[in-house]
């Protein structure tokens, strides 16, 4: 067995302040996961604000690098990738899906053109090719060349933005994608295609997704493996229906109890205990 | 280009004084090459002869007529400003969008050379490079001296904007995408930066005229080329205020004042049209 | 089933809001380019005292302008192009655009404001009282130790700890700078507050505490809340009623129970059949196509292009808001689209 992605004892600390009162702020204490090269899968990190979430996929992306710990791409240690060659061949099978799909594309400059530059700089095509390759790649998503060549990134919805964002990050032909809080900013009707897609890419593609939420229902209806961070922990991790299901630790109970239910009378009952609770209190 | 031109003439009344007032004042300059005087001749006409139907704005103690002077030393005065400002705006960029976006050591090193080219005087500078040059001093050196001196303020202001544009989703996006650094600074900045490009121009077009009569009235500069400053300079060295030839100093300063309003008003209605959220508002975003 | 006897709203007659066929249109000119964005379309509804109306709808279909429209918080390149805002204030109606006066006084007293950012209300470089004097002082018209006295009573009625005056707003957390501002909203009382998507940038666990307290208050004063976001399932735990926008028009609105257990607008069903749940991994369609750009939208039924029931009159023909069941609706096909 190989493994595709490794993470040994990772930990991030930050240190924030000003000039005299500087503390240290430890992101991420002690994270560790790997994700198997042979079984594609999508791996959630669930998390609220300040959990560390972020954190690790910045440093999965090699954004950041671990204050202690190490990880590993397919054996390659992903903070000693210093040089553009090495960079550049890293990003060919680590691509990253952005949180706001508003910002992540530029809204001077035609979206066709950040697909074509990930054609060309990875595939090492010309311009027949690159289109060729672009369209294929619009094409897992749903979307074709056509619909997307000269437009400017407010001409389009949020959720055909994240599709193309996906298309772009699949040009280099990845083996894992890192997607951070991609349908938060997406509107709920247009979510699903969003989250439906990363199903089809695992599948039908065999990449392999860390899709990193806040949100347990969506959490609940795609992913195959889960950990649950608070503060920096892992808390709780494993097979996601079996965590999901029947969470052990106090805060993946207490988060799966705030998740409301799409239904008028159980989610008015679960607010109502809310109230009951927060009054005793 | 011709539609935006079209667009702004029609839409934009600052645009529409600004192109007029600085298009009369080009041709005006430009008109010197048809001049029936040479630039530099003097005591070819009778001196300081009144604004008359003959010399419409009147001679020289000189004997230079004020009017054809005058067309000469815009042109010139104009070519060395928009040759310090090219340059200048050309620096500015690469030190600003460089320091900004690569930011750590090359950003302190830059930004250190930066600051202390501010600190350093400009005038006592620009005489240190008279006296050494003396008489190979012309007005490209001049020009080059002066850019070299005026782009360091702009770099900080156009650093500060790349600062900001590092850290935008979009820009990590582009990295991810594959584009070097050049691309990125090129196709996704560029456009954000534009207005200060704009902005500072202005700015620096001013100072660089100001710059070229400060040391042209003062006399260092090749007095025999026709310039603004120097048109002054040779009317206080003729006195011309104190023996009341009043138009030889006030036609020059009426034209310079112009000139500014003019690209002003250029400046500001093009920065309106180029700025990244009017842009979006007219491409509906 | 769900009608439950003991969750019915506890809803009185008495309309506090009116809104009669508004428009409200975005009208610019850039150089040359001309564009009107109708963001708020013909919109007639009413919300009666004590009930929280939820506006449901996604970014850019409206419902910001719409809310924005009623507190009277317009500003150019947005008009109102025709239609009327009514209050009913103290038994008094006010027109929001037909006496401006009248409306600055209602502000604060009668009619407050909970919105996404609190950092919006909050200056953050002043102590949170500060907001408090600010706001609330004037229209209070009590004295000095008085005033205090209140809004510290207040706070404690919200379960929050009077010291917090005293601090900073980034010494608070956000879920508690979230509290604080619906504190500063309700502390005089008002009749109606406008709650914009108050609790859409919260943690999860923030976000049901806020609502809680946000009921809680409302219950309490008996005041009318409209409440916008775009998550339904907030909807489903708060609101009394829903409205749905589409693409600047109301197109479906009725009982929140009604509208989750039958939607009749095909929009609405889909709103509700995508939303994911716990414990349930069937699979879960998307809406074709993208929301409908507003200063272009498509002709007659402004749903049709997306629409799995669209037949030739719904692109003919604009479908009226008509009462159907125990709701509105406005759709050619309603009633047609089952929840999956």
């Amino acid at each position: 067995m190989s493994t595709l992605l490794e993470l040994a004892n990772v930990t991030k600390t930050f240190s924030v302040g000003g000039l005299f009162d500087r503390s240290k702020v430890e992101a991420v204490k002690g994270a560790g996961f790997t994700l198997d090269d042979a079984r594609p899968e999508i791996f959630t990190i669930v998390g609220e604000s300040g959990s560390g979430k972020t954190t690790i996929a910045r440093m999965i992306l090699g954004n950041e690098s671990p204050t202690s710990g190490t990880i590993r791409f397919m054996g390659e240690d992903v903070a000693g990738l210093r040089s553009r060659r090495q960079r550049l061949a890293f990003m060919a099978r680590v691509q990253p899906i952005f949180q706001n799909p508003f910002e992540a594309f530029n809204p001077l400059t035609t979206l066709d053109y950040y697909l074509y530059a990930t054609a060309r700089r990875f595939l090492q095509v010309d311009k027949a090719e690159a289109d060729e390759a672009m369209d294929r790649a619009l094409g897992h998503v749903g979307l074709s060349l056509a619909e997307v060549k000269g437009r400017y990134s407010h001409e389009l919805s949020g959720g055909q933005l994240q599709r193309i964002a996906v298309a772009r990050a699949l040009i280099p032909g990845p083996k894992l994608i890192v997607a951070d809080e991609p349908v938060s900013m997406v509107d709920a009707s247009l979510r699903m295609s969003i989250v439906n897609l990363f199903r089809t890419l695992r599948d039908e593609l065999g990449v392999s997704i860390i899709y990193i939420t806040h949100d347990l229902a969506t959490a609940y209806y795609i992913s195959d493996r889960v950990i649950i961070m608070h503060r920096g922990d892992i808390v709780e991790a494993g097979d996601a229906k079996a965590v999901l299901d029947h969470p052990n630790h106090a805060y993946s109970l207490a988060l799966k109890n705030a998740v409301l239910p799409p239904d008028p009378v159980a989610a008015r009952k679960a607010l109502e205990m809310r109230r009951s609770v927060s009054s005793a209190a | 280009m011709f539609k935006i031109l079209r667009d702004l003439l029609r839409y934009n009344t600052e645009f529409l004084i600004g192109f007029v007032l600085t298009g009369a004042i080009f041709l005006f300059a430009a008109a010197h090459f048809f001049a029936p005087y040479p630039d530099n001749a003097i005591y070819m006409l009778p001196p300081d002869m009144p604004p008359s139907a003959e010399y419409w704005l009147g001679t020289t103690s000189r004997g230079q007529d004020v009017l054809w002077q005058m067309s000469a030393a815009i042109w010139n005065t104009m070519t060395f400003g928009l040759t310090v400002t090219v340059i200048s705006r050309f620096l500015a960029l690469a030190m600003g969008m460089t320091s900004g976006y690569l930011g750590g050591r090359t950003d302190q090193a830059l930004m250190t050379i930066n600051d202390t080219l501010i600190a350093l005087p400009n005038i006592p500078i620009l005489l240190l490079v008279y006296f050494v040059m003396r008489d190979q001093m012309s007005w490209p050196i001049l020009a080059l001296t002066a850019a070299l001196l005026g782009w360091n303020y702009d770099a900080r202001l156009i650093r500060s904007v790349a600062l900001s544009l590092r850290t935008r989703e979009f820009t990590r996006h582009a990295v991810f995408a594959g584009m070097s650094v050049p691309q990125i600074l090129i196709r996704q900045h560029l456009p954000y930066v534009m207005p200060v490009i704009f902005f500072t121009a202005m700015n620096n077009l001013i100072w660089a005229i100001g710059l070229e009569v400060t040391l042209s009235v003062l006399g260092f500069s090749d007095i025999n080329r026709p310039t603004v400053g120097g048109m002054i300079y040779w009317a206080n060295q003729h006195q011309a205020i104190i023996a009341g030839i009043w138009w030889w100093i006030a036609f020059p300063i009426i034209a310079i004042v112009l000139l500014f309003l003019g690209l002003f008003l250029l400046a500001i209605s093009v920065n309106e049209y180029i700025d990244p959220r009017s842009r979006l508002s007219r491409m509906g975003g | 089933m769900l009608h439950l006897a003991e969750s019915q709203p506890r809803t009185d007659t008495e309309t506090v809001l009116s809104v009669e066929n508004l428009k409200a249109y975005y009208q610019m000119n850039y150089f040359g380019v001309s564009r009107e964005v109708r963001a708020v379309d013909d919109v007639t509804l009413a919300i009666r005292r004590n009930e929280i109306y939820g506006i449901a709808g996604e970014s850019s279909s409206g419902k910001s302008t719409l809310i924005k429209t009623i507190a009277g918080a317009i500003q150019p390149p947005l008009r109102v192009v025709s239609g009327s805002v009514t209050f009913n204030f103290a038994g008094k109606p006010l027109d929001v655009y037909g006496a401006p006066e009248a409306m600055k006084d209602a502000r604060w007293r009668h009619l407050s404001y909970i919105m996404q950012g609190s950092m919006n209300v909050l200056n953050p470089v002043r102590r949170v009282k500060h907001a408090f004097h600010d706001f609330a002082f004037a229209h209070m018209g009590l004295a000095n130790t008085a005033f205090w006295g209140r809004v510290r009573e207040h706070l404690k009625r919200l379960g929050l700890d009077p010291r917090v005056l005293d601090s900073y707003p980034h010494q608070l957390s956000g879920g508690m700078r979230q509290r604080l501002t619906i504190a500063l909203a309700t502390v005089c009382e008002p009749e109606f507050i406008i709650a914009d998507e108050p609790t859409t940038a919260l943690d999860v666990l923030v976000q049901q505490d806020v609502l809680a307290l946000i009921k809680d208050v409302q219950q309490r004063m008996g005041s009318s809340i409209i409440f916008v976001t775009h998550d339904m399932t907030v909807h489903a735990a708060i609101a009394d009623r829903i409205g749905i926008v589409y693409a600047g028009r109301l197109v479906e609105e009725g009982p929140t129970e009604d509208v989750f257990a039958k939607p009749q607008h095909p929009y609405t069903v889909h709103l509700i059949s995508s939303l994911p749940r716990l414990g349930d991994v069937t699979r879960r369609k998307a809406l074709p196509g993208k929301p409908p750009n507003l200063s272009d939208p498509p002709a007659a039924c402004r749903f049709h292009p997306r629409c799995p029931l669209a037949v030739d009159r719904c692109r003919t023909e604009n479908p009226p808001l008509v009462p159907r069941a125990s709701g509105r609706v406005a759709c050619w096909r309603a009633g047609e689209a089952e929840v999956s």
